[in-house]
Protein backbone atom coordinates (compact mmCIF):
# COMPACT_ATOMS: atom_id res chain seq x y z
CA UNK A 1 0.00 0.00 0.00
CA UNK A 2 1.22 3.82 -0.85
CA UNK A 3 2.57 5.53 2.61
CA UNK A 4 0.39 8.60 3.30
CA UNK A 5 2.47 11.76 3.19
CA UNK A 6 3.08 15.46 2.17
CA UNK A 7 5.01 13.99 -0.82
CA UNK A 8 1.89 12.41 -1.76
CA UNK A 9 -0.46 14.82 -1.56
CA UNK A 10 1.19 17.17 -3.44
CA UNK A 11 1.45 14.55 -6.45
CA UNK A 12 -1.87 13.99 -6.14
CA UNK A 13 -2.52 17.77 -6.43
CA UNK A 14 -0.88 17.52 -9.41
CA UNK A 15 -3.24 14.57 -11.26
CA UNK A 16 -6.41 15.00 -9.52
CA UNK A 17 -6.34 12.99 -6.84
CA UNK A 18 -6.86 10.22 -9.35
CA UNK A 19 -4.00 8.10 -7.85
CA UNK A 20 -5.61 7.26 -4.25
CA UNK A 21 -5.79 3.74 -3.26
CA UNK A 22 -8.97 2.23 -1.22
CA UNK A 23 -7.67 2.21 1.87
CA UNK A 24 -8.99 -1.08 2.79
CA UNK A 25 -10.34 -4.47 0.89
CA UNK A 26 -13.95 -5.44 0.92
CA UNK A 27 -12.96 -9.04 0.00
CA UNK A 28 -15.75 -11.72 0.10
CA UNK A 29 -14.69 -14.23 3.05
CA UNK A 30 -12.76 -17.37 2.28
CA UNK A 31 -13.40 -20.84 3.63
CA UNK A 32 -11.26 -20.70 7.07
CA UNK A 33 -8.75 -18.57 8.63
CA UNK A 34 -6.33 -18.67 11.35
CA UNK A 35 -8.65 -16.04 13.55
CA UNK A 36 -11.57 -14.40 13.13
CA UNK A 37 -12.23 -11.27 14.84
CA UNK A 38 -15.71 -10.48 15.24
CA UNK A 39 -16.11 -6.80 15.34
CA UNK A 40 -14.74 -4.29 13.41
CA UNK A 41 -14.68 -1.14 15.95
CA UNK A 42 -11.31 0.11 17.44
CA UNK A 43 -10.85 -2.96 20.24
CA UNK A 44 -11.54 -5.55 17.20
CA UNK A 45 -9.31 -4.06 14.28
CA UNK A 46 -6.72 -3.36 17.20
CA UNK A 47 -6.44 -6.84 18.36
CA UNK A 48 -6.61 -8.20 14.50
CA UNK A 49 -3.13 -5.23 13.86
CA UNK A 50 -1.06 -6.53 16.44
CA UNK A 51 -2.07 -10.22 15.61
CA UNK A 52 -0.09 -9.67 12.83
CA UNK A 53 2.42 -6.83 13.94
CA UNK A 54 3.36 -8.86 17.09
CA UNK A 55 2.61 -12.16 16.39
CA UNK A 56 3.23 -12.43 12.72
CA UNK A 57 -0.42 -14.13 12.66
CA UNK A 58 -1.83 -12.35 9.24
CA UNK A 59 -4.48 -15.21 7.86
CA UNK A 60 -7.25 -13.03 10.21
CA UNK A 61 -10.33 -12.05 9.16
CA UNK A 62 -12.46 -9.18 10.73
CA UNK A 63 -16.01 -9.36 10.15
CA UNK A 64 -18.43 -6.87 10.97
CA UNK A 65 -22.29 -6.48 11.13
CA UNK A 66 -22.58 -3.14 10.11
CA UNK A 67 -19.95 -0.66 8.50
CA UNK A 68 -16.11 0.00 10.40
CA UNK A 69 -16.27 2.08 12.79
CA UNK A 70 -20.13 2.26 13.09
CA UNK A 71 -20.52 1.02 16.75
CA UNK A 72 -19.03 2.77 19.95
CA UNK A 73 -16.00 4.05 17.73
CA UNK A 74 -18.15 6.37 16.33
CA UNK A 75 -20.36 7.52 18.81
CA UNK A 76 -17.99 8.36 21.88
CA UNK A 77 -16.53 11.28 23.31
CA UNK A 78 -13.01 10.35 22.21
CA UNK A 79 -11.30 11.41 26.04
CA UNK A 80 -7.82 9.45 26.51
CA UNK A 81 -6.48 8.95 29.79
CA UNK A 82 -5.10 6.84 32.33
CA UNK A 83 -5.82 8.58 35.48
CA UNK A 84 -7.37 5.49 37.44
CA UNK A 85 -6.94 4.09 40.82
CA UNK A 86 -6.08 0.19 40.49
CA UNK A 87 -3.09 -1.30 39.33
CA UNK A 88 -4.40 -3.05 36.40
CA UNK A 89 -6.38 -0.55 35.29
CA UNK A 90 -3.35 1.95 35.36
CA UNK A 91 -0.97 -0.50 33.17
CA UNK A 92 -3.39 -1.06 30.40
CA UNK A 93 -4.79 2.72 30.03
CA UNK A 94 -1.13 4.12 30.50
CA UNK A 95 0.17 1.34 28.05
CA UNK A 96 -3.03 2.35 25.56
CA UNK A 97 -2.02 6.35 26.04
CA UNK A 98 1.27 5.80 25.76
CA UNK A 99 0.56 4.15 22.19
CA UNK A 100 -1.98 7.05 21.15
CA UNK A 101 1.33 8.75 21.06
CA UNK A 102 2.88 7.24 18.26
CA UNK A 103 -0.36 5.69 16.51
CA UNK A 104 -0.33 8.06 14.05
CA UNK A 105 3.23 7.50 12.89
CA UNK A 106 2.68 3.59 13.53
CA UNK A 107 -0.20 3.54 11.19
CA UNK A 108 0.88 5.52 8.61
CA UNK A 109 -3.02 7.74 9.23
CA UNK A 110 -3.33 10.62 11.54
CA UNK A 111 -5.35 10.19 13.87
CA UNK A 112 -5.09 13.70 15.47
CA UNK A 113 -4.11 12.49 18.48
CA UNK A 114 -4.06 15.72 20.87
CA UNK A 115 -2.80 15.65 24.34
CA UNK A 116 -4.48 19.01 25.34
CA UNK A 117 -4.95 17.32 28.82
CA UNK A 118 -7.62 16.10 30.90
CA UNK A 119 -8.94 17.74 34.44
CA UNK A 120 -11.36 15.46 36.33
CA UNK A 121 -12.74 18.64 38.56
CA UNK A 122 -13.28 17.69 42.70
CA UNK A 123 -16.53 19.90 43.59
CA UNK A 124 -17.06 17.70 47.38
CA UNK A 125 -14.62 17.16 49.92
CA UNK A 126 -14.82 13.41 49.01
CA UNK A 127 -13.89 13.71 46.00
CA UNK A 128 -10.67 15.88 47.03
CA UNK A 129 -9.23 12.93 49.00
CA UNK A 130 -10.07 10.67 46.34
CA UNK A 131 -8.21 12.34 43.69
CA UNK A 132 -5.48 13.08 46.05
CA UNK A 133 -5.25 9.54 46.68
CA UNK A 134 -5.57 8.67 42.98
CA UNK A 135 -2.48 11.13 42.42
CA UNK A 136 -0.45 9.47 44.58
CA UNK A 137 -1.69 5.78 43.44
CA UNK A 138 -0.39 7.32 39.92
CA UNK A 139 2.47 8.21 41.21
CA UNK A 140 3.63 4.90 42.34
CA UNK A 141 2.48 3.15 39.35
CA UNK A 142 4.50 5.90 36.84
CA UNK A 143 1.51 7.70 35.71
CA UNK A 144 2.10 11.41 35.62
CA UNK A 145 -0.33 13.22 37.47
CA UNK A 146 -1.04 15.33 39.83
CA UNK A 147 -3.98 16.98 42.01
CA UNK A 148 -4.40 20.84 41.59
CA UNK A 149 -6.26 23.35 43.55
CA UNK A 150 -8.94 25.56 42.17
CA UNK A 151 -6.62 28.66 40.96
CA UNK A 152 -4.94 26.50 38.65
CA UNK A 153 -8.20 25.06 36.99
CA UNK A 154 -9.18 28.45 36.68
CA UNK A 155 -5.80 29.06 34.51
CA UNK A 156 -6.43 26.31 32.54
CA UNK A 157 -10.39 26.43 31.74
CA UNK A 158 -10.41 30.26 32.05
CA UNK A 159 -14.77 29.62 31.04
CA UNK A 160 -14.69 27.85 34.07
CA UNK A 161 -17.68 28.89 36.85
CA UNK A 162 -15.74 27.75 40.22
CA UNK A 163 -18.40 29.21 42.46
CA UNK A 164 -21.28 26.99 41.08
CA UNK A 165 -24.20 27.38 43.15
CA UNK A 166 -24.60 23.54 44.50
CA UNK A 167 -20.70 22.48 44.30
CA UNK A 168 -17.76 24.89 44.38
CA UNK A 169 -14.42 23.54 42.44
CA UNK A 170 -12.49 22.94 44.81
CA UNK A 171 -9.09 21.13 42.63
CA UNK A 172 -8.77 18.40 40.04
CA UNK A 173 -6.52 15.91 38.87
CA UNK A 174 -5.46 17.04 36.27
CA UNK A 175 -3.20 14.98 33.60
CA UNK A 176 -1.40 16.88 31.29
CA UNK A 177 -0.42 14.06 29.21
CA UNK A 178 -4.19 12.56 28.34
CA UNK A 179 -6.20 13.98 25.60
CA UNK A 180 -8.33 13.22 22.79
CA UNK A 181 -7.73 11.68 19.13
CA UNK A 182 -10.02 11.75 15.77
CA UNK A 183 -12.35 8.18 16.92
CA UNK A 184 -12.80 7.34 13.27
CA UNK A 185 -9.50 8.28 12.16
CA UNK A 186 -8.68 5.16 14.37
CA UNK A 187 -10.76 2.48 13.33
CA UNK A 188 -9.64 3.55 9.45
CA UNK A 189 -6.07 3.87 10.07
CA UNK A 190 -6.20 0.19 12.08
CA UNK A 191 -8.43 -1.29 9.21
CA UNK A 192 -5.53 0.26 6.38
CA UNK A 193 -2.99 -1.33 8.12
CA UNK A 194 -4.91 -4.71 8.77
CA UNK A 195 -5.21 -4.55 5.08
CA UNK A 196 -1.92 -3.77 4.01
CA UNK A 197 -0.81 -6.92 6.19
CA UNK A 198 -3.27 -8.86 3.86
CA UNK A 199 -6.07 -9.27 6.22
CA UNK A 200 -9.61 -9.35 5.37
CA UNK A 201 -11.87 -7.21 6.47
CA UNK A 202 -15.72 -8.46 5.99
CA UNK A 203 -18.70 -5.61 6.66
CA UNK A 204 -22.13 -6.36 6.50
CA UNK A 205 -21.39 -9.55 7.57
CA UNK A 206 -23.74 -10.42 10.70
CA UNK A 207 -22.68 -13.48 12.79
CA UNK A 208 -25.76 -15.89 13.64
CA UNK A 209 -24.39 -19.03 15.16
CA UNK A 210 -21.12 -20.44 16.33
CA UNK A 211 -20.03 -24.11 15.35
CA UNK A 212 -18.32 -26.02 18.46
CA UNK A 213 -16.94 -29.22 18.20
CA UNK A 214 -15.42 -30.86 21.75
CA UNK A 215 -15.84 -28.10 23.28
CA UNK A 216 -13.57 -25.93 20.57
CA UNK A 217 -14.54 -23.28 17.98
CA UNK A 218 -14.90 -24.66 14.59
CA UNK A 219 -16.91 -22.12 12.57
CA UNK A 220 -18.90 -19.05 12.63
CA UNK A 221 -22.19 -19.20 10.69
CA UNK A 222 -23.19 -15.24 9.08
CA UNK A 223 -25.08 -13.80 6.77
CA UNK A 224 -21.96 -14.34 4.10
CA UNK A 225 -21.85 -17.65 4.85
CA UNK A 226 -19.91 -19.88 6.90
CA UNK A 227 -16.32 -19.32 7.62
CA UNK A 228 -14.20 -21.75 9.38
CA UNK A 229 -11.65 -20.38 11.91
CA UNK A 230 -8.97 -21.58 14.32
CA UNK A 231 -9.60 -19.07 17.34
CA UNK A 232 -12.44 -16.82 17.48
CA UNK A 233 -12.06 -13.72 19.44
CA UNK A 234 -15.34 -11.73 20.54
CA UNK A 235 -14.79 -7.97 20.45
CA UNK A 236 -18.62 -6.81 20.17
CA UNK A 237 -18.67 -4.37 23.23
CA UNK A 238 -22.63 -4.02 24.00
CA UNK A 239 -23.26 -6.59 22.17
CA UNK A 240 -21.07 -9.55 23.89
CA UNK A 241 -23.88 -11.04 25.57
CA UNK A 242 -25.75 -11.97 22.43
CA UNK A 243 -22.64 -13.35 21.01
CA UNK A 244 -21.76 -15.27 23.95
CA UNK A 245 -25.81 -16.96 24.26
CA UNK A 246 -24.89 -18.34 20.29
CA UNK A 247 -21.48 -19.55 21.77
CA UNK A 248 -23.23 -21.47 24.56
CA UNK A 249 -21.98 -19.18 27.61
CA UNK A 250 -22.93 -16.31 29.57
CA UNK A 251 -21.14 -13.26 30.79
CA UNK A 252 -20.74 -10.78 34.04
CA UNK A 253 -22.09 -8.08 31.39
CA UNK A 254 -25.28 -6.33 30.77
CA UNK A 255 -25.77 -3.66 28.13
CA UNK A 256 -27.16 -0.12 28.05
CA UNK A 257 -27.64 3.16 26.37
CA UNK A 258 -24.89 5.97 26.73
CA UNK A 259 -25.13 8.91 24.87
CA UNK A 260 -23.34 11.99 23.76
CA UNK A 261 -24.11 15.37 22.02
CA UNK A 262 -22.65 18.16 20.53
CA UNK A 263 -23.56 22.01 20.52
CA UNK A 264 -23.39 24.04 17.17
CA UNK A 265 -20.01 25.00 16.29
CA UNK A 266 -18.19 28.39 18.39
CA UNK A 267 -14.98 29.95 18.07
CA UNK A 268 -12.41 28.22 20.47
CA UNK A 269 -12.44 28.73 23.91
CA UNK A 270 -11.59 25.79 25.88
CA UNK A 271 -8.20 23.69 24.86
CA UNK A 272 -8.36 21.19 27.77
CA UNK A 273 -11.54 17.88 28.85
CA UNK A 274 -13.10 18.86 31.86
CA UNK A 275 -14.89 15.99 33.57
CA UNK A 276 -17.33 16.90 36.41
CA UNK A 277 -18.15 13.47 38.16
CA UNK A 278 -19.97 14.90 41.21
CA UNK A 279 -22.70 16.64 38.93
CA UNK A 280 -22.18 14.28 36.27
CA UNK A 281 -20.96 15.51 32.52
CA UNK A 282 -17.78 15.96 30.34
CA UNK A 283 -16.84 18.42 27.86
CA UNK A 284 -14.16 19.40 25.59
CA UNK A 285 -14.02 21.22 22.38
CA UNK A 286 -13.70 19.52 18.98
CA UNK A 287 -11.15 20.86 15.96
CA UNK A 288 -14.47 21.74 14.40
CA UNK A 289 -15.55 23.91 17.32
CA UNK A 290 -18.39 22.00 18.87
CA UNK A 291 -18.71 21.54 22.09
CA UNK A 292 -18.40 17.92 22.59
CA UNK A 293 -20.54 16.66 25.80
CA UNK A 294 -21.12 13.26 27.50
CA UNK A 295 -23.32 12.45 30.54
CA UNK A 296 -25.09 9.53 32.16
CA UNK A 297 -25.82 6.00 30.79
CA UNK A 298 -29.79 4.64 31.23
CA UNK A 299 -30.39 2.69 34.19
CA UNK A 300 -32.15 0.05 32.54
CA UNK A 301 -30.38 -2.31 30.20
CA UNK A 302 -31.08 -1.58 26.30
CA UNK A 303 -30.08 -2.26 22.58
CA UNK A 304 -31.65 0.76 21.35
CA UNK A 305 -28.67 3.00 20.28
CA UNK A 306 -30.79 5.84 21.38
CA UNK A 307 -30.61 7.30 24.73
CA UNK A 308 -33.03 9.19 26.89
CA UNK A 309 -34.42 13.11 27.26
CA UNK A 310 -33.92 13.63 30.60
CA UNK A 311 -30.11 12.57 30.49
CA UNK A 312 -29.42 15.47 27.90
CA UNK A 313 -31.31 17.87 30.14
CA UNK A 314 -29.82 16.69 33.63
CA UNK A 315 -25.74 16.44 31.38
CA UNK A 316 -26.76 20.20 30.18
CA UNK A 317 -28.21 21.27 33.25
CA UNK A 318 -24.68 20.46 35.58
CA UNK A 319 -22.51 21.67 32.28
CA UNK A 320 -24.44 25.24 32.13
CA UNK A 321 -23.96 25.53 35.87
CA UNK A 322 -20.01 24.54 35.38
CA UNK A 323 -20.06 26.69 32.49
CA UNK A 324 -22.23 29.54 32.42
CA UNK A 325 -21.72 30.82 29.10
CA UNK A 326 -22.49 27.87 26.80
CA UNK A 327 -26.17 28.42 28.24
CA UNK A 328 -27.40 29.85 24.96
CA UNK A 329 -25.29 27.45 22.47
CA UNK A 330 -27.84 24.92 20.32
CA UNK A 331 -27.16 21.40 20.09
CA UNK A 332 -26.61 20.29 17.28
CA UNK A 333 -26.48 16.49 17.17
CA UNK A 334 -27.14 13.60 19.70
CA UNK A 335 -26.57 9.99 19.48
CA UNK A 336 -26.58 6.70 21.60
CA UNK A 337 -23.85 4.08 21.68
CA UNK A 338 -24.67 0.15 23.78
CA UNK A 339 -21.91 0.13 26.41
CA UNK A 340 -21.69 -3.52 28.16
CA UNK A 341 -20.97 -2.65 31.85
CA UNK A 342 -19.11 -5.00 34.17
CA UNK A 343 -20.16 -5.40 38.21
CA UNK A 344 -16.29 -3.77 38.71
CA UNK A 345 -16.25 -1.39 35.71
CA UNK A 346 -13.49 -3.11 34.62
CA UNK A 347 -13.19 -4.83 31.11
CA UNK A 348 -13.29 -8.39 30.45
CA UNK A 349 -10.15 -9.68 28.44
CA UNK A 350 -10.54 -13.35 28.84
CA UNK A 351 -10.50 -17.22 28.36
CA UNK A 352 -14.21 -18.57 27.77
CA UNK A 353 -15.51 -21.88 28.95
CA UNK A 354 -15.69 -22.70 25.22
CA UNK A 355 -11.40 -23.76 23.71
CA UNK A 356 -10.27 -20.95 21.48
CA UNK A 357 -12.88 -18.52 22.11
CA UNK A 358 -11.68 -15.32 23.09
CA UNK A 359 -13.75 -12.39 24.65
CA UNK A 360 -12.88 -8.62 24.70
CA UNK A 361 -15.50 -6.38 26.42
CA UNK A 362 -16.76 -4.78 29.05
CA UNK A 363 -15.23 -1.67 28.60
CA UNK A 364 -18.48 -0.36 29.62
CA UNK A 365 -18.48 3.88 29.16
CA UNK A 366 -14.44 4.22 28.39
CA UNK A 367 -13.78 1.98 25.78
CA UNK A 368 -11.63 4.29 23.31
CA UNK A 369 -8.97 5.31 25.28
CA UNK A 370 -8.11 1.90 26.15
CA UNK A 371 -8.19 0.83 22.27
CA UNK A 372 -4.52 0.20 21.56
CA UNK A 373 -3.43 -1.02 24.78
CA UNK A 374 -6.86 -3.56 25.11
CA UNK A 375 -5.81 -5.05 21.28
CA UNK A 376 -1.95 -5.36 22.51
CA UNK A 377 -2.85 -7.34 25.50
CA UNK A 378 -6.31 -9.50 23.27
CA UNK A 379 -3.48 -10.16 20.51
CA UNK A 380 -1.20 -11.59 23.31
CA UNK A 381 -3.83 -13.75 24.22
CA UNK A 382 -5.31 -15.06 21.51
CA UNK A 383 -1.83 -15.70 19.96
CA UNK A 384 -0.25 -17.65 22.80
CA UNK A 385 -4.07 -18.85 24.40
CA UNK A 386 -2.79 -17.44 27.53
CA UNK A 387 -3.03 -13.90 29.22
CA UNK A 388 0.23 -11.85 29.11
CA UNK A 389 0.50 -9.34 31.70
CA UNK A 390 -1.46 -6.37 31.19
CA UNK A 391 -4.82 -9.14 30.47
CA UNK A 392 -3.69 -11.53 33.32
CA UNK A 393 -5.82 -9.64 36.01
CA UNK A 394 -8.97 -9.20 33.65
CA UNK A 395 -9.91 -12.98 33.38
CA UNK A 396 -13.61 -13.35 34.37
CA UNK A 397 -12.81 -15.72 36.34
CA UNK A 398 -12.13 -13.05 39.02
CA UNK A 399 -15.94 -12.53 39.62
CA UNK A 400 -16.05 -15.99 41.04
CA UNK A 401 -12.92 -15.46 42.95
CA UNK A 402 -13.90 -12.10 44.18
CA UNK A 403 -10.90 -10.50 42.99
CA UNK A 404 -12.64 -7.29 41.50
CA UNK A 405 -10.71 -4.49 39.76
CA UNK A 406 -13.15 -2.19 40.89
CA UNK A 407 -13.37 1.16 39.25
CA UNK A 408 -16.77 1.92 39.77
CA UNK A 409 -15.86 3.48 42.73
CA UNK A 410 -12.70 4.81 42.59
CA UNK A 411 -13.15 6.31 39.00
CA UNK A 412 -16.38 8.09 39.95
CA UNK A 413 -19.20 7.66 37.81
CA UNK A 414 -17.87 8.97 34.81
CA UNK A 415 -15.91 6.85 32.77
CA UNK B 1 -39.49 7.97 27.64
CA UNK B 2 -40.20 4.71 28.59
CA UNK B 3 -43.51 4.37 30.57
CA UNK B 4 -44.70 1.90 33.21
CA UNK B 5 -47.87 1.78 35.06
CA UNK B 6 -47.36 0.65 38.67
CA UNK B 7 -49.05 -3.06 39.40
CA UNK B 8 -49.68 -1.21 43.43
CA UNK B 9 -50.90 2.24 42.81
CA UNK B 10 -52.11 2.17 39.09
CA UNK B 11 -50.22 5.16 38.42
CA UNK B 12 -48.75 5.40 34.77
CA UNK B 13 -44.96 6.60 35.60
CA UNK B 14 -42.34 7.86 33.43
CA UNK B 15 -39.02 7.00 33.29
CA UNK B 16 -37.86 9.55 35.80
CA UNK B 17 -40.15 8.93 38.47
CA UNK B 18 -38.75 4.98 38.50
CA UNK B 19 -35.47 3.23 39.96
CA UNK B 20 -34.43 0.41 38.03
CA UNK B 21 -33.33 -2.58 39.71
CA UNK B 22 -31.90 -5.29 37.33
CA UNK B 23 -32.81 -9.07 36.11
CA UNK B 24 -36.04 -10.25 38.10
CA UNK B 25 -36.84 -13.70 39.03
CA UNK B 26 -33.02 -14.74 40.15
CA UNK B 27 -32.68 -17.52 42.10
CA UNK B 28 -31.14 -16.36 45.57
CA UNK B 29 -28.27 -18.16 46.75
CA UNK B 30 -27.54 -19.32 50.30
CA UNK B 31 -24.89 -20.57 52.70
CA UNK B 32 -23.24 -23.48 51.23
CA UNK B 33 -24.14 -23.07 47.46
CA UNK B 34 -20.70 -23.42 45.01
CA UNK B 35 -18.96 -20.29 44.10
CA UNK B 36 -20.44 -20.98 40.91
CA UNK B 37 -23.94 -20.98 41.80
CA UNK B 38 -22.81 -17.29 43.69
CA UNK B 39 -21.13 -16.19 40.60
CA UNK B 40 -24.42 -16.83 38.32
CA UNK B 41 -26.56 -15.20 41.12
CA UNK B 42 -24.62 -11.74 41.51
CA UNK B 43 -22.98 -11.31 38.52
CA UNK B 44 -23.65 -13.29 35.29
CA UNK B 45 -26.64 -12.04 33.20
CA UNK B 46 -29.27 -13.35 30.48
CA UNK B 47 -28.70 -9.44 29.33
CA UNK B 48 -30.86 -10.44 26.31
CA UNK B 49 -31.39 -8.56 23.18
CA UNK B 50 -35.11 -9.41 23.14
CA UNK B 51 -37.31 -9.73 26.11
CA UNK B 52 -35.99 -8.74 29.60
CA UNK B 53 -37.97 -9.52 32.88
CA UNK B 54 -36.49 -6.81 35.35
CA UNK B 55 -37.11 -5.02 39.03
CA UNK B 56 -38.31 -1.45 39.34
CA UNK B 57 -39.28 0.78 41.93
CA UNK B 58 -42.04 3.55 42.07
CA UNK B 59 -39.37 5.69 43.15
CA UNK B 60 -40.98 8.93 43.56
CA UNK B 61 -44.33 7.60 43.47
CA UNK B 62 -45.85 4.67 46.22
CA UNK B 63 -42.61 3.11 46.87
CA UNK B 64 -43.29 -0.56 46.12
CA UNK B 65 -41.41 -2.47 44.30
CA UNK B 66 -42.70 -4.27 41.47
CA UNK B 67 -41.64 -6.54 37.96
CA UNK B 68 -41.70 -6.01 34.53
CA UNK B 69 -41.90 -7.22 31.31
CA UNK B 70 -39.87 -5.41 28.38
CA UNK B 71 -38.00 -5.91 25.25
CA UNK B 72 -35.07 -4.42 24.78
CA UNK B 73 -34.19 -3.30 21.50
CA UNK B 74 -37.97 -1.46 20.91
CA UNK B 75 -38.95 -0.67 24.90
CA UNK B 76 -42.09 -2.21 24.02
CA UNK B 77 -43.71 -3.00 28.08
CA UNK B 78 -45.78 -6.48 27.64
CA UNK B 79 -47.05 -5.80 31.36
CA UNK B 80 -45.86 -4.99 35.04
CA UNK B 81 -47.03 -7.11 37.95
CA UNK B 82 -46.12 -7.56 41.42
CA UNK B 83 -42.44 -8.17 42.58
CA UNK B 84 -43.98 -11.39 44.79
CA UNK B 85 -44.18 -13.01 41.66
CA UNK B 86 -42.03 -15.84 41.39
CA UNK B 87 -42.31 -16.93 37.70
CA UNK B 88 -43.57 -14.65 34.85
CA UNK B 89 -47.25 -15.00 35.41
CA UNK B 90 -49.61 -16.21 32.32
CA UNK B 91 -51.52 -13.83 30.62
CA UNK B 92 -47.91 -11.93 30.59
CA UNK B 93 -46.43 -14.75 28.69
CA UNK B 94 -49.81 -14.22 26.73
CA UNK B 95 -49.18 -10.51 25.78
CA UNK B 96 -45.51 -11.62 24.91
CA UNK B 97 -46.19 -14.56 22.75
CA UNK B 98 -49.13 -12.58 20.86
CA UNK B 99 -46.58 -9.84 19.36
CA UNK B 100 -43.49 -12.20 19.28
CA UNK B 101 -45.32 -16.09 18.45
CA UNK B 102 -41.07 -17.37 18.03
CA UNK B 103 -40.43 -16.36 21.72
CA UNK B 104 -38.99 -19.25 23.54
CA UNK B 105 -38.92 -18.03 26.88
CA UNK B 106 -36.62 -16.94 29.88
CA UNK B 107 -32.94 -18.14 28.56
Amino acid sequence: MKRYSAFAIAREALRYHTGWERAWGNPEPKKRYDVIVVGAGGHGLATAFYLGKNFGITNVAVIEKGWLGGGNTGRNTTIIRSNYLQDPSAAIYEKSRSLYETMSQDLNMNVMFSPRGVIMLAQTHHEVRGYQRTAHANALQGVETTFIGPEKVKELVPIINLDGPRYPVLGGLWQARAGTARHDAVAWGYARACTDMGMDIIQNCAVQGVETEAGQVKAVNTSKGRIECGKLALVVAGHSSDLAEMAGFRLPVESVALQALVSEPIKPCMDVVVMANTVHGYMSQSDKGEMVIGGGTDGFNNYTQRGSFHHIEETVRALVETFPMISRLKMLRQWGGIVDMTGDRSPLISKTPVGNIFVNCGWGTGGFKAIPGSGWAMAELVAKGEPGPLAADFGMERFREGRFIDESVAAGVAH
Amino acid sequence: MLILTCPYCGVEADETELAPGGEAHLKRETVGASDEAFEDYLFRRENPKGVHFERWRHAYGCGKWFLAARHTVTLEVYGTYPAQTPEPPKDIVAAIKKRLPEWEGRG
